[in-house]
């Protein structure tokens, strides 16, 4: 049972390496001049000001946080 | 809550007004060698929600609650001789919230610890930018302070791209140290004065961002989170199957990993897909998945219209058991609704607005987004968001 539960999990990192090497073969150099697109503010590989709120109550709310620039830790978490 | 509400209130327009004054404009290639204003940013929010699994009364009972969360950061930013940036970030968050639940702890009295209570959390980062070699390094402090909680943190950043500047590796390091007053529900305290106990939180993480093509760019981020300490809330309180009560008990070590993978894509000229997706699981035995997409849709430049929903799935703790399930063979027990096995959904829709001659015709005032949220757990918990943002330059 273990040892199919451990299968399992090589087998979709696997998938998710798979993935992630095909994105990384797909880079193609991107000069300078060339970010208009990815320099737009809505472009930021991060969560926007105002949602810290919102990523606040769902840690609250769920059992599960981080992996998203909020914090994991600090604050009793009572509201 | 009015005085709390006013005074947000007062903090925009003195913000507002103290920005509509005419400035010497620079220069975008002027570096500063003296510390100076670079931007700031006033966040409030508005939170509601209604329930019926509220953690303080075992599982059973109204979770209605309400939030009102304002944050206030302003950056400054230098030069020094080498030409490296120096920034420090100054942010103070206040937090007031008022808890049907809390209010069942002590209920024969008009207001017990957490009827209501308000957070004060400021916090001081500061960063060092070289942008010849692409490295950043940063540390800060943070505070926050409520009646009966107190935390103390410190985190440290590094960052350094690649040669081409398309990929970014990010390591970063946090510590919160916590201590909480145990407050038990009123029917299972044993003496007056509470006694309290420490928590403790570290964390490090790794991050890769990657462009990948003039479109198309993402994020792998992992983190290992490991806590130790009090780890329960002392005024949880857990019905088990013979009718006694007893005071949440959870584990004194947790170990939380989290894996998170983020793409935004800028379709065509007026289009953008920022998706997000976080895979989790810890030694409590929760796993879950969250997936995320925002729709950016600029009708012109400057203004833009972002619809979004997120979906959340996890299943339950090992330790968790609802109203009246637990027995007393169990060594851990809470029927505290977040450990429960859920779905949740979270929708809603937001504008941002920032043109070039700033909000109003009011030059530093630079942008202006409102956002709306509901979310609904499939433990019966509703909940309704509404977040107003400014920024100011």
């Amino acid at each position: 049972m273990k040892r199919k539960g451990i299968l399992q999990a090589i087998n979709r990192i696997g998938v998710a390496l798979t993935v992630i090497a095909t994105f990384l073969v797909a880079c193609k150099p991107v000069k300078e001049y060339q970010k208009n697109k990815l320099n737009d503010s809505e472009m930021t590989l991060s969560n926007r000001k105002l949602q810290k709120t919102e990523t606040n109550f769902q840690s609250y709310r769920e059992g599960a946080s981080g992996a998203n620039g909020g914090k994991t830790g600090g604050g009793c978490g009572c509201n | 809550m009015k005085k709390l509400f006013l005074s947000v209130i007062a903090l925009y327009i003195g913000v507002l007004s103290s920005f509509s004054q005419a400035t010497v404009k620079q220069d975008s290639a002027y570096k500063p060698r003296r510390l100076s204003f670079e931007e700031a940013n006033i966040v409030s929010s508005y939170y509601s929600q209604d329930g019926t699994h509220a953690a303080v009364t075992g599982g059973l009972g109204s979770e209605k609650l309400s939030d009102i969360a304002t944050t206030f950061d302003v950056k400054f930013s230098k030069f020094d001789r080498f030409g490296r940036k120096h920034s420090l970030t100054g942010e103070l968050g206040i937090d007031h919230y008022t808890s049907a639940s809390s209010d069942k702890i002590d209920p024969a009295t008009i207001s017990s610890a957490s009827h209501a209570d308000t957070r004060v959390y400021p916090s001081l980062n500061w960063s060092m930018e070289n942008n010849t070699k692409g490295k950043i390094v940063g540390v800060g402090a943070s505070f926050s302070n409520e009646f009966d909680y107190n935390s103390l943190g410190f985190n440290i950043n590094l960052s350094k791209k690649t040669r081409d500047r398309n990929g970014e590796l990010s390591v970063k390091a946090q510590v919160y140290l916590d201590k909480l007053q145990l407050i038990y529900p009123i029917e299972l305290r044993t003496d007056h004065d509470p006694s309290s106990a420490n928590r403790n939180t570290f964390s490090a993480s790794l991050g890769w961002s990657q462009i990948i093509n003039t479109r198309l760019q993402l994020m792998l981020e992992g983190e290992i989170v490991s806590q130790d300490g009090y780890l329960g809330l002392p005024f949880h309180r857990v019905y088990f199957n013979d009718g006694s009560v007893h005071v949440e008990n959870l584990p004194s070590k947790r170990m939380k990993v989290p894996l998170g993978l983020r793409a935004n894509y800028f379709m065509g000229d007026n289009l953008i897909f920022r998706t997000w997706y976080r895979r989790y699981f810890d030694d409590w035995g929760i796993s879950s998945n969250a997936a995320m997409l925002e729709v950016v849709y600029k009708i012109t430049p400057f203004f833009s219209v972002t619809p979004y929903y997120r979906f959340y799935q996890q299943s339950a703790s090992d330790h968790f058991a609802p109203y009246g399930e637990h027995t007393s063979s169990d060594q851990f027990y809470t029927s505290n609704f977040s450990y429960a096995k859920f779905l949740s959904h979270f929708y809603g829709a937001g504008f941002r607005v920032a043109p070039p001659e700033g909000v109003f015709h009011i030059q530093h005032f630079n942008s202006l987004e409102l956002r709306y949220g509901h979310y609904q757990k499939t433990t019966d918990l509703n909940a309704n968001i509404i977040t107003l943002s400014a920024g100011f330059k």
